[in-house]
């Protein structure tokens, strides 16, 4: 049986066509869920695309995070299922308190959208398993505020946890601890700037998208496996 | 009775702002030499239904909590009247 995934769609949200076409190239069943609904259907794995939710008024995510459907994502990820917010998703789930820290300007003050060497630091999560730990990835960035802050002792705390996945080879925005990627302390929720969606396949550059989305995919499919 | 209240949300002190930096930067190149400590916020202004001033107060001090302020990075002030 294919994992299903849900795509939540935002006013402003301009990647759910990628993440949907990336999940279904790796095997995946996506489906699109508008964010006003307020229950999300059966699914293994929810996403927050990137883009610009709300028009990113006031703060990015700070509006996004107030939708309807975002309760139901609460719920999944308390329940233990999975949860992957890329770039303004990412902002979400930090606003949503659902990830630590929060995502500001970038350093250099530009927009940047480019291609960046991601390290994998913690191999041992749903989000990095089909890497071996220090893997480098060729992923794209494409943001303005991905410098990611959490105060020092949650800073200590996340990295004696393993909790900072991916970090940048060379920092382009000045996120703290060159942090990229980070989940929570459970190990279900994720968030990363960079794009993992659009480096799916050669035409496009790179395919190292696939080592994350398709360990999102591989842990789906062994707890399946666990439980049956 | 309506309040007007306005809220000042400014990054957290130690928070690096680099659009202060940025201003900072280019001031002493309009000749305005001396110049610190430059910070960007925002305001928000509001006009509150309340049953005194302090009940407007606690309001928007809940606003600020829950949306106006990411109380990671920023701090508010609340100024009503």
């Amino acid at each position: 049986m294919k994992a299903k995934v849900a795509i939540v769609v935002f006013p402003g949200s301009n990647c759910e066509q990628d993440c949907h076409r990336a999940f279904s190239l790796l095997g995946a069943e996506p489906v699109m869920v508008w964010h006003a609904d307020t229950e999300l259907p059966n699914v293994d794995l929810v996403v927050l695309p990137g883009g610009f939710a709300h028009g990113d008024y006031l703060r990015t995510g700070a509006l996004a995070r107030f939708s309807p459907i975002m309760s139901a994502v609460q719920d999944h990820a308390e329940a233990g299922g999975l949860v992957v917010g890329i770039c303004n998703g990412f902002q979400i789930l930090c606003e949503a308190g659902m990830l630590p820290g929060a995502l500001r300007k970038n350093s250099g003050l530009k927009f940047l959208c480019k291609w960046v060497t991601l390290r994998v630091d913690n191999a041992d999560t749903a989000f990095t398993s089909l890497a071996a730990e220090g893997r480098l990835l060729k992923i794209p960035i494409n943001h303005f505020e991905g410098n990611w802050y959490a105060e020092p002792d949650e800073l200590d705390r996340l990295r004696g946890n393993g909790q900072i996945v991916l970090r940048y080879a060379e920092n382009p925005n000045g996120s703290l601890d060159d942090a990229a990627g980070i989940c929570n302390e459970a190990g279900n929720v994720f968030g990363l700037m960079p794009h993992p969606e659009r480096a799916c396949e050669e035409l496009l550059g790179s395919r190292d998208g696939r080592v994350l989305l398709g360990s999102l995919l591989d842990r789906i499919e062994s707890s399946r496996k666990a439980s049956a | 009775m309506s309040y007007l209240a306005r809220v000042d949300v400014m990054l957290k002190p130690g928070i690096s702002d680099p659009q202060g930096q940025t201003i900072e930067k280019a001031l002493p190149v309009l000749g305005y030499d001396g110049v610190t400590g430059v910070r960007v916020g925002k305001r928000i202004q509001l006009e509150v239904e309340a049953a005194s001033e302090d009940d407007a107060r606690t309001k928007v001090q809940e606003m600020c909590e829950k949306l106006l302020a990411n109380p990671v990075i920023e701090s508010y002030e609340v100024m009503i009247g």
